[in-house]
């Protein structure tokens, strides 16, 4: 069974539809990025799949439970992190995860809370004001309490915004144990890395979704070309490079440019005079995922326009 | 581990996590503590000893060109009704004019040269009392007693005190019997009065911005997606309030007993049930407002533009008959109307159930209105 089984799902605030026929299937146990620009319609879609938000159009099931008729069946096995630290500041880390357990029903309370810090390596810090935690610990705290009630799916809204690379990696550790004792995990995230580290990503422009699947076959599908220009005076190159046919992506990247296009007999035409030039080397290079994205936003905007 | 309620709807367990949480946020939050109970003693004594509805030794000049015993007794028999405290002396009408144009004083008493004179012929004597009637219920009173007071102070000082007591025997006995407040202490309406203000101030207020606080913090979006149900959410905001709302009532009923000595006629109980009816239309009421507005700014405006209204339609200031019969009816639509009516009747008239059990079913409707509209308004929220 999926974890996640929605059909052409559609949100509209007012004349302005957010998320726009989204269909996609996760599989339990799978850690499935969602990937996409600021307002593609991440979080709604988010949302809708917990109950938060009533889709307009569409249909599915979370976990086997309907998403029109089931919402309160859906949101006591999810676990949902909010893109924003959205437990109490005024309240101490301990009384926060009472609160939580004590919602979700669990018994008995100072069991599980205590498991918790314990776990958080809190225990120490549990008479603590919230609000007074950095970020990092503000988002472990967040994810704790997430899914201390021990959700069969667990949604997670660009999680480690403003978090440290440590506390990032880490938390992807935790993550990827969790995947392994059979929780599914949906995330949404800007970080190509982040992508990298899941087992499958779907990439949402404008409320539509543009690719699925795992990090190669997306990045294969897109059919883009990629050459390594490197040599003296690569911002002549670029400058050069730019508005030629077939030329769709110019990038500097460190000592070296990434020229891409989706037309490869274009690409290579236009690249012909640049690899005659003096110092300068034309290779092929490997499309990577920020190239394949960088497309993506590209193509929808003109869709938009 | 999972044990899941029959009740999706409502449960025990969830509702006392909530209002744990509230209390202890409640705690935390000094200023609105303190707020909460020293905002009603403190506007308690303020308004329960500052407004006076009759007001009385009001400032007054006068203009008298003769010193003779006729004038001396019509000074003096204005000055014993209380109104008239005679600061000013003034020479000729000029200075008078100034001294009421400047506010210095309320009143200006001329007595005209003649006047003696006029007493002894018999001939119609005139007395002009000029009353600054900017404020009309300032003058009021001063002017109402002012007839008879001067005809017998007249009368009493020509040695008729006969002729006096004639000419009240052989007149028209109007037998006036002030109920429920003989003395007409101003004090006996506003404490009780106050009470509902009070209370509607603080409980519509707190509660208006309970659920806003929460969208603004954007705590709200992780509350909803725990398994709470609005019902749950919406009494765990709400009767915390009440307990609030009942320390209050406690506060006020006694410092109306021992600082003002108000009556207390009517059944305690009584009293207190429609407090409880009354207090829970109000936290419902700001629990709607909640409902409505996107900020906590937003909401405290709502709250405002809803008080104001309230205070001067209910008849909590001004005589709620005495305004036209569309403004009545408007005022029919507060809470806070049929709450005066209710502890104004059971405080001062002793009234039992039956006398107020129309304005405790207006009441009763609030309370079922508030309640569904915020229920209704708070499913649509979550879209």
């Amino acid at each position: 069974m999926n974890a996640i089984e929605v059909r052409n799902l559609v949100k509209r605030f007012g004349t302005k539809t957010v998320v726009d026929h989204v269909t996609m299937n996760v599989a339990e146990g799978e850690i499935v990025g969602f990937l996409g620009p600021n307002g593609s319609g991440k979080t709604t879609t988010i949302r809708i799949m917990c109950g938060l938000l009533t889709p307009d159009e569409g249909e599915g099931q979370v976990l086997g439970y309907d998403l029109l008729t089931e919402s309160l069946k859906i949101k006591r096995e999810v676990g949902y992190m909010t893109q924003k630290f959205s437990f109490y500041e005024d309240l101490t880390i301990a009384e926060n995860l009472e609160f939580v357990a004590r919602l979700y029903r669990l018994r008995p309370v100072e069991e599980y809370v205590g498991r918790t810090l314990d776990d958080l390596g809190l225990s120490s810090r549990r008479n603590q004001l919230a609000g007074t935690l950095s970020g990092g610990w503000k988002q472990r705290l967040a994810l704790a309490a997430c899914i201390m009630h021990e959700p069969r799916l667990l949604l997670l809204d660009e999680p480690t915004a403003g978090v440290d690379p440590k506390a990032r990696r880490e938390f992807w550790d935790e993550i990827h144990r969790l995947a392994q004792g059979g929780l599914t995990v949906l995330v949404s995230t800007h970080y190509m890395d982040e992508a990298e580290r899941c087992h499958r990503i779907s990439y949402i422009s404008y409320g539509k979704l543009l690719a699925t699947g795992t990090v190669d076959e997306v990045v294969k599908n897109a059919g883009l070309t990629t050459f390594v220009v490197e040599g003296p005076r690569l911002d002549q190159v670029a400058a050069a490079l730019e508005g030629r046919p077939g030329v769709e992506q110019v990038a500097p990247f460190g000592t070296t440019l990434h020229v891409v296009g989706s037309d490869k007999k274009l690409l290579d035409a236009a690249l012909e005079d640049i690899g005659k030039r003096k110092g300068i080397t034309v290779r092929p290079g490997e499309t990577s995922l920020e190239d394949v994205f960088i497309q993506f936003m590209a193509g929808s905007k003109d869709n938009m326009a | 581990m999972k044990q899941y309620g029959v009740s999706s709807v409502f449960s025990f367990a969830r509702l006392g996590a909530l209002l744990l949480k509230e209390f202890i946020q409640m705690r935390r939050d000094r200023i609105t503590f303190a707020m909460m109970l020293g905002v009603p003693l403190m506007q308690l004594v303020l308004f329960g000893y500052a407004i006076n509805n009759d007001p009385k030794s009001l400032p007054a000049a006068l203009v008298a060109t003769s010193n003779d015993h006729y004038t001396r007794a019509m000074v003096s028999a204005l000055q014993t009704t209380g109104y008239y405290r005679f600061d000013h002396v003034a020479e000729n009408a000029a200075e008078a004019e100034a001294l009421m144009a400047s506010g210095s004083v309320a009143f200006v008493v001329t007595i005209p040269s003649d006047f003696a004179r006029r007493v002894e012929r018999g001939d119609n004597p005139q007395l002009l009392i000029e009353a600054d009637a900017t404020d009309p219920a300032v003058a009021s009173g001063a002017i109402s007693t002012l007839g008879t007071v001067a005809a017998n102070a007249l009368l009493r000082e020509r040695g008729m005190e006969a002729a006096a007591a004639e000419n009240a025997r052989s007149q028209l006995e109007v037998v006036v019997h002030r109920r429920y407040n003989p003395e007409g202490i101003s004090q006996y309406n506003i404490v009780p009065g106050l009470l509902g203000v009070i209370l509607q101030m603080t409980m519509v207020m707190m509660t208006s911005i309970a659920l806003t606080r929460e969208t603004e913090r954007g705590t709200m979006e992780n509350l909803l997606a725990m398994p709470a149900s609005p019902l749950e959410i919406m009494l765990g905001k709400v009767l915390p309030y009440l307990v609030v709302g009942a320390v209050q009532v406690v506060v006020v009923l006694i410092a109306a007993k021992l600082l003002f000595s108000v009556p207390f006629m009517g059944s305690l109980p009584l009293l207190l049930f429609a407090i409880l009816v009354f207090v829970l239309s109000l936290v419902l009421l700001g629990y709607t407002i909640s409902t409505m507005a996107r900020t906590q700014m937003q909401a405290l405006q709502l709250t405002f533009f809803f008080f104001l209204p309230s205070i001067l339609l209910s008849g909590f200031m001004f005589p709620y008959r005495g305004m036209p019969d569309w403004a009545q009816i408007f005022g029919e639509i507060f809470p806070l109307t049929h709450f005066l009516r209710i502890t104004r009747a059971v405080m001062l008239k002793g009234a039992e159930f039956p006398a107020i059990a129309g304005e405790i079913g207006a009441l009763t409707i609030f309370v079922a209105l508030f309640a569904g509209v915020a229920l209704l308004r708070f499913r649509r929220t979550l879209d």
